[in-house]
């Protein structure tokens, strides 16, 4: 799960992570009196205003900018909020910015980049840092990988005070600044453990001139399987930032991605889905979305899986494909069916079933009398996606 | 032979009492798997599928020498079902649970190594040895024994895979789901090894998907080690990067774990590449036609 910048921040700053002053407003009146309340605290009229949306990159798209007074505060979140903010990372049509993070200005000594996350290959947690800051990371990894720094740690000792010291001196840290860059590398991966995130970035990891050591910007994502032992956490998502129509098929436990195909597909588990959106392509189509209807496949998820399949308008044909071992196929069709008299399919429609109950599945199909496509094999339904797409 | 399970499996089920584990405890026993009980705490004493329930896994190594146990935890539980059955001295640890929480498997994924003990999955589909021992949740009428290994980190999807084997002719020697979690027990290096060592397997079919580095791995594997052919799809060619595909593992980030990737490696290592998914079983044949 993703979560803001500030609330990222926040979380951070509860395990002791220090972090640049900043305060949040939905409007340009919250927002002046946020940078008065910050001007009263820290005696700094330097504001940076920055757009609250989940996507990387705001400062390309002009979401994040630069205040030199309170009147300035005024004007810039005037223009921010509201605005259809474009990165790298969103949507062509950019995301909505409901709300700015006024964050008191510092003056950068020099930025750094320090990041957690799994190490999938080795099956440890991995600490990055780098003295290449405010640059993307991956860009730096390609470039030039000797200038990233990396330390792993054992599950069973966790980080060790050595670690951090390493990491700090090889990010070139002297005196007061090396030990709130040490004591800043084992709060962020204490926040990074007890809060169960699978990525924690911070980017730049700011020396200001004053010599001090703190997040400027802070990215978190949480692991969803952990969530259930953070109701706090879970509490921050954002509906708002999410595609409406996933947001829907996750109240039907439809585990639903949406793309820009003109074939819709209901598969039930996640490696046969991503199959079938490959051999939607090669049958000359292109997938409109990954759907997992999962195990517990019935006539009303699958109903509902339609519903959502259907309320993108790019669909020109529907692939369901079901391989019935837990899930039985008899139940599917009888969800295509009910689906079919509720919400009325006009687009061409085939369904490939197989596994358990499959035959008794393709019998209540042809039995329905509706205009469905059948097939056994999975080359079969690919055939038939290619006719549907070429008639 | 086979790998992983076979008709000396003496399998205890851990959550044996609950609606899941009920359910696939029948179908297991219903196979022929040899089933010696299960295990939910505090229901020790009882019967149920007329088989003894224990309060530990170690009750039930010592009182009916399980060798094999199958997970049907919730995820909040799963870790420690599985540490449980390592500690008990249990070799061949397979859990079904989705949904375990990443930094619970971390120190899973460590001491289950420590102990010597295989761990498969979780989240995944377990594993199967046609005619011998079903452990897991795959449908048992598309299964027929052969020559052909198995592994892959989907479920249906290796069902999928099976299925056109058997429609082929070629049986398998076990089918293995290693899961689709981003940190599972056994990755595809592991069940390759066994595989190359096991004597009834004559060909190998290996399914993976975007996300992670276990394919590319797996291709250094067989470039070094394996001489017995390796047939490849990798599924999420289509795939956006930087979106979850349903598993938790299978996302492209930071432009690594394209299936472009995973398939230009695993062809370099001279395994035979899939594009179809629906051509796997085809291309096996074709193999063995001309052999």
């Amino acid at each position: 799960m993703k979560v803001h910048e500030y609330q990222a921040k926040e979380i951070l700053a509860k395990f002791g992570v220090s972090v640049q002053k900043g305060l949040l407003a939905t409007t340009p009146e919250e927002a002046v009196s946020a940078a008065q309340k910050l001007e009263r605290e820290t005696g700094n009229d330097l504001f940076v205003v920055k757009a609250q949306i989940h996507a990387g990159g705001r400062g390309k798209g002009g979401g994040v900018k630069l205040a030199r007074s309170t009147d300035e505060v005024r004007e810039t979140a005037e223009a921010i909020l509201g605005m259809m903010l474009k990165t790298p990372q969103t949507g062509p049509e950019g995301q909505k910015v409901r709300s700015v993070l006024i964050a008191d200005a510092v003056d950068i000594e020099k930025e750094y980049y320090l990041g957690i996350t799994l190490d999938r290959g080795r099956n440890q947690v991995v600490i990055m840092a780098s003295t290449e800051g405010g640059v993307e990371i991956e860009t730096v990894a390609e470039e030039t990988p000797e200038l990233i720094l990396k330390e792993w740690i054992d599950p069973v000792i966790g980080l060790q005070g050595f670690q951090a010291r390493r990491l700090a001196f090889g990010l070139g840290f002297e005196g007061k600044a090396f030990k709130q860059a040490v004591r800043f590398i084992v709060a962020l991966y204490r926040a990074f453990e007890e809060s169960d995130c699978s990525i924690a970035e911070i980017n730049p990891l700011t020396l200001t001139t004053d010599g001090d050591v703190l997040a400027i910007d802070a990215k978190i994502n949480i692991d969803d399987n952990a969530l259930f032992r953070h109701a706090d956490i879970a509490e921050l998502r954002d509906k708002n930032e999410e595609d409406p129509l996933e947001v829907e098929a996750a109240e039907y436990s439809l585990n639903y991605v949406k793309l820009d195909g003109n074939v819709g597909c209901m598969v039930n588990g996640a490696g046969l889905a991503m199959a079938t959106m490959d051999i939607i392509k090669i049958a000359g189509g292109e997938p409109a979305n990954f759907l997992d209807v999962g195990g517990a496949a019935n006539p009303e998820t699958v109903e509902a899986g339609f519903r959502i399949i259907l309320k993108d308008l790019g669909v020109k044909a529907i692939l369901v494909n079901i391989f019935g071992g837990i899930v039985r196929c008899d139940q599917v069709a009888r969800g295509v069916v009910q689906a079919a008299t509720n919400v009325g399919i006009s687009l061409p429609l085939i369904v490939r079933l197989q596994g358990t109950n499959a035959e008794e599945g393709r019998a209540i199909l042809e039995e329905s009398g509706l205009k469905i496509e059948t097939a056994t094999l999975f080359q079969e339904a690919a055939d038939k996606v290619d006719e549907a797409l070429s008639a | 032979m086979a790998i992983l399970v076979d008709k000396n499996t003496r399998l205890v089920v851990q959550g044996f009492t609950g609606k899941e584990g009920t359910y696939h405890s029948e179908q297991m026993i219903e196979y022929g798997t040899t089933v010696i009980g299960g295990v939910t705490p505090g229901k020790g004493g009882q019967l149920h599928l007329d088989r003894p329930v224990f309060n530990t896994v170690s009750d039930a190594v010592k009182g009916e020498g399980a060798n094999a146990s199958i997970i049907f935890v919730p995820p909040p539980f799963a870790a420690d079902a599985i540490l449980e059955s390592a500690e008990a001295g249990i070799k061949t640890i397979i859990c079904i649970t989705e949904g375990i929480p990443t930094r619970d498997m971390i120190s899973v994924y460590h001491y289950v190594r420590e102990q010597g003990a295989a761990l498969i999955g979780p989240n995944c589909p377990g594993v199967f040895t046609p005619d011998e021992a079903k452990v897991g949740i795959m449908p048992a009428m598309i299964f027929s024994r052969g020559p052909i290994g198995v592994v892959s980190r989907s479920g249906t999807l290796t069902y999928e895979a099976v299925d056109q084997l058997t429609r082929q002719g070629l049986g398998q020697s076990t089918a293995v789901g290693i899961g689709g979690d981003p940190i599972i027990g056994s990755q595809f290096i592991d069940i390759l090894r066994l595989f190359q060592a096991d004597d009834e397997t004559e060909a190998v079919v290996m399914i993976g998907e975007i996300g992670g580095t276990a394919e590319e791995e797996a291709a250094v594997y067989i470039k070094d080690h394996m001489d017995k052919p390796v047939f490849v799809f990798i599924a999420g060619r289509t795939a956006p990067p930087g979106r979850r595909m349903g598993h938790a593992g299978a996302i492209i980030s930071g432009g690594k774990g394209t299936a472009e990737d995973k398939f230009a490696a695993l062809e370099e290592a001279g395994a035979t590449i899939v594009m179809n998914p629906a051509a796997i079983g085809e291309a096996v044949r074709a193999h063995f036609s001309v052999a």
